[in-house]
């Protein structure tokens, strides 16, 4: 029978390279090799992670006990603000984008990205981007303070401070990043396909992430102009969200959501990847449905596009666009439980066994059930009415976040960390973290349902002590610390396995896609030679079923490998001062700050050139 | 299974040479082609959303001017025909450039950046006479609902023609260096055709819906 030891056997290929890569700091900041961008990404996902959950740890502190007065007023809603804006667009997107960027294309049996130094470009904005929101507390001495949703006029000049100033600026940045990545990716995964991969053959992973490609490239362009919008009120005087000359507080709201409602499943999707492709590996079996777990999540995608008004039931759009939003919505259920009955069917009566990467990718089947349950109560307006803007929405939100997207990260991280450190995360230190992290988030949310039912509002820093809310308030910000806990161990575990833990090899799962031919770590050019794919478990067959192995040709294949570059940043440096210059455009103690968009103008011009008449 | 496996060799592929970073393709079209139209899907969107809050605000506005009184159909037909008509230069160019006749491309190429560069000369003139004669204020104590959905929606469409007019002159001076190879890399002058058409075409809705409707009637 064959083995993967086969592969060991191919001839090394052929090197071209137009320019050696650098060594040390200045190979990771010219790198445009996707692992290592793919590494960058995660690093800094992982990083605020932790400081996403500090922020929600300080305001439970808060909300631990009634009447306390530790962080209220802006200060409570800063670090509110902060901790919904850190944990979606720079902890979960980021880690989505490093699973993406390191696993895609060695799932698709690619060389790399279709361009790889535009996806240097996307992290470095990216980079920029996160520091951009964060600098409002060094500059300012304050977070922004206005809710993730960061509701015009509520941020107009009118109601709020310089800090929102950072938080458009980031954004900004972060969306230009996130649509050049969507673009870059979409061609990927379209184009650079081994041969034989038909679209069924796609690993389901990849196809989750080439659904959100799209999301990301089509659903960030209108949040782009809402805040392009915003910014225009807030540095030039446009009017655009001020209602005494005219404007209506839905066009924010529209604007925003019809971004954020496809970047609810931007942030769940590929977590539904991952546990599609360990959910197979660890039953000993093909997905069960794998073709109609692929298409629910194109519709779960395609339907995300027109469900954004259910956001708003209370604002006011009138019965018939209630009726058409409740209704597109209730639609999401149909494809969301074809995937649940198929990982079901894919578990009942199979020989499973029980990896750290398995628990986590089990429990985020009950735990996102339960959000969307509640998420299928808001899609009633009546309902909705009732329950907008309580502690159940809260609780929802999270039960699918947290339950859902964070555990499936969790479980791509056990399963995934072994091909790309070549070390096996420590087993027992995993599980603590499973059970821990699983019994501390349902302390911390579920008691949220009935804060919700009992009337407690979102938002409030504090509450009287004979609302009815003690027990449950106590109970959650215990939670808290549980997860925080679990969540350091994680790290610890992560930082100690790349010394300590036991070798991986190529394929320690007996896994079933080709990313696990190739070594671990994977060499710069990931595959000695291009592997030829017949099915859609190709390692699978190729080590089980006689007549499918993936041929190992006989000559030395020659590649190109994409040059190191400095010109991604470049540009990204040039885009982060035209941002900067609108920022601070009509100055910061008497000096103007409009020259800024100038120069960073003309250095966009420059860099671009000198970016296309680079050779590569 | 086997049948398949037959046609898929290693020969076919290692054609490539380059692997999967330049020409390797398996929809049969070129990366930066692929490229080009998921990012116009995307930048329908980006213009969606801008003529969209246009028109969520038409008739918003509590101060004046209004469309009527500031638009003037006759001179903005004028730069919509040589934007329309910098569609068939461009045209041209592309096609000059299939054919392997780099400097014929480079003229079209150019005429295509002078007919742009008019279109933007329109534009400053018209937010000219808007602004100064006929009071319609982008920003600031007088600013109109109007003057802000206005200038911003078509302020961005000019901004995309003149980054376009930027492209095309570079691509012009990249044809006289000699470092675009003509059959090759014909496709890099065909991407920039597929914007510059999109832009045009984006000008033709504006100019359909945001002019031309407010004087059906």
């Amino acid at each position: 029978m064959a083995s993967i030891a086969d592969f060991a056997a191919a001839q090394k290929p052929i090197y071209h390279q137009e320019r050696p890569s650098k060594t040390g700091l200045m190979d990771w900041l010219t790198t445009v090799d996707h692992k290592k961008i793919g590494i960058l990404y995660g690093g800094a996902g992982l990083f605020w992670l932790l400081i996403g959950g500090l922020e929600a740890l300080l305001f439970r502190i808060q909300l631990a006990r009634p009447d306390q007065h530790i962080f209220i007023g802006d200060t409570y809603n800063g670090l509110v603000t902060m901790h919904a804006t850190t944990m979606v667009f720079l902890a979960v997107m980021p880690m989505i984008a490093g699973f993406s960027n390191y696993f895609v294309p060695l799932m698709i049996g690619a060389r790399d990205v279709a361009f790889p130094r535009m996806n240097a470009f996307s992290w470095w904005t990216f980079f920029a981007g996160s520091l951009t929101i964060n600098a409002s507390l060094l500059f300012c001495g304050a977070f922004p303070a206005a809710g993730w949703t960061g509701y015009a006029p509520l941020t107009t000049k009118e109601f709020s401070g310089m800090p929102i100033d950072f938080w458009w600026a980031g954004l900004t940045l972060l969306a230009v990043s996130s649509m050049v990545a969507g673009v870059n990716f979409v061609v990927t995964i379209l184009n650079l396909r081994a041969p034989g991969m038909t679209l069924m053959r796609v690993p389901v992973l990849t196809w989750m992430m080439l659904v959100i490609q799209f999301l990301l490239a089509f659903s960030f362009p209108p949040v782009a102009v809402g805040l392009i919008l915003l910014a225009f009120d807030r540095t030039f005087g446009t009017v655009f969200y001020s209602t005494g000359m005219g404007g209506d507080p839905h066009l924010w709201q529209h604007l925003f959501w019809l971004f954020g409602h496809p970047e609810v499943y931007v942030l769940i999707l590929p977590s539904m990847g991952i546990v599609s492709e360990i959910l197979p590996v660890f039953t000993r079996r093909p997905l069960f449905g794998h073709h109609a777990v692929i298409f629910s999540g194109v519709f779960i995608g395609f339907v995300g596009f027109g469900v954004w008004g259910h956001h708003m039931f209370t604002a006011g759009m009138g019965p018939i666009a209630d009726a058409a939003f409740a209704s597109t919505t209730a639609i999401v259920a149909i494809p969301t439980g074809v995937k649940i009955f198929n990982w079901i069917g894919t578990m009942y009566n199979s020989k499973m066994t029980f990896p750290t990467a398995m628990l986590f990718a089990i429990s985020f089947i009950p735990m996102f059930t339960l959000g969307g349950l509640s998420g299928m109560m808001h899609a009633s307006p009546p309902l909705d009415l009732q329950q907008h803007d309580t502690y159940f929405v809260v609780a929802h939100f999270h039960y699918v976040l947290v339950g859902g997207a964070l555990q499936g990260l969790f479980a791509g991280f056990y399963f995934y960390m072994p091909k790309i450190s070549g070390k096996m995360l420590n087993e027992t230190l995993g599980k603590i973290h499973f059970w821990v992290f699983l019994i501390g988030f349902n302390v911390t949310f579920f008691p949220m349902h009935l804060l919700g039912n009992h009337g407690m509002p979102r938002r409030i820093y504090t509450y009287p002590a004979d609302a009815g809310w003690n027990t449950e308030n106590l109970l959650a910000t215990g939670g808290v610390f549980l997860m925080a806990g679990a969540t350091l161990l994680f790290v610890y575990n992560l930082i100690t396995s790349l010394k300590n833990g036991k070798d991986a090899g190529s394929d320690p799962w007996d896994a079933n896609t080709l990313e696990w031919m190739t070594s671990s770590p994977p060499p710069v050019h990931n595959f000695d030679f291009t592997p030829v794919v017949l099915s859609e478990r190709p390692l699978w067959d190729h080590k089980y079923t006689p007549g499918m192995e993936i041929p190992v040709p006989e000559q030395a294949e020659e590649i190109h490998m994409p040059s190191p570059s400095w010109r991604p940043m470049w540009v990204s440096a040039s885009a982060g001062l035209i941002i900067v210059g609108l920022l601070t455009f009509s100055g910061i103690a008497g000096i103007p700050g409009w020259p800024l968009c100038i120069v960073g103008a003309l250095g966009v011009i420059f860099s671009v050139y000198a970016w296309v008449t680079e050779p590569v | 299974m086997s049948a398949h496996a037959d046609t898929l060799t290693h020969d076919s592929h290692a054609a490539d040479g380059h692997g999967a970073l330049s020409e390797n393709n398996f929809l049969g079209l070129p990366n930066i082609k692929l490229a080009m139209w998921a990012f116009l899907g995307s930048e329908c969107m980006f213009f969606g959303s801008l003529i969209g809050t246009y028109f969520f605000y038409h008739g918003n506005s509590l101060s004046g001017p209004l469309p009527k009184d500031v638009f003037s159909i006759g001179i903005t037909s004028i730069s919509t025909f040589l934007l329309l008509m910098s569609s068939v230069t461009m045209a041209l160019g592309v096609d000059a450039m299939r054919q392997q006749k780099p400097m014929r491309a480079r003229t079209f190429i150019l005429l295509t950046a002078a007919l742009g560069a008019c279109f933007v000369g329109f534009q400053v003139v018209e937010f000219h006479e808007f602004y100064t004669e006929k009071h319609l204020i982008f920003a600031g104590p007088n600013a109109s609902l109007f003057g802000s959905t206005f200038y911003t929606m078509t302020g961005f469409h000019g901004t995309h023609v003149t980054v376009g007019v930027i492209w095309l002159l570079i691509m012009s001076v990249l044809i006289t260096k000699k470092k675009l190879v003509p059959g090759k890399e014909a496709v890099n002058v065909e991407v920039m055709g597929l914007y510059w058409h999109f832009v045009d075409i984006v000008w033709i809705v504006i100019f359909t819906f945001v002019y031309l409707l407010e004087f059906l009637k």
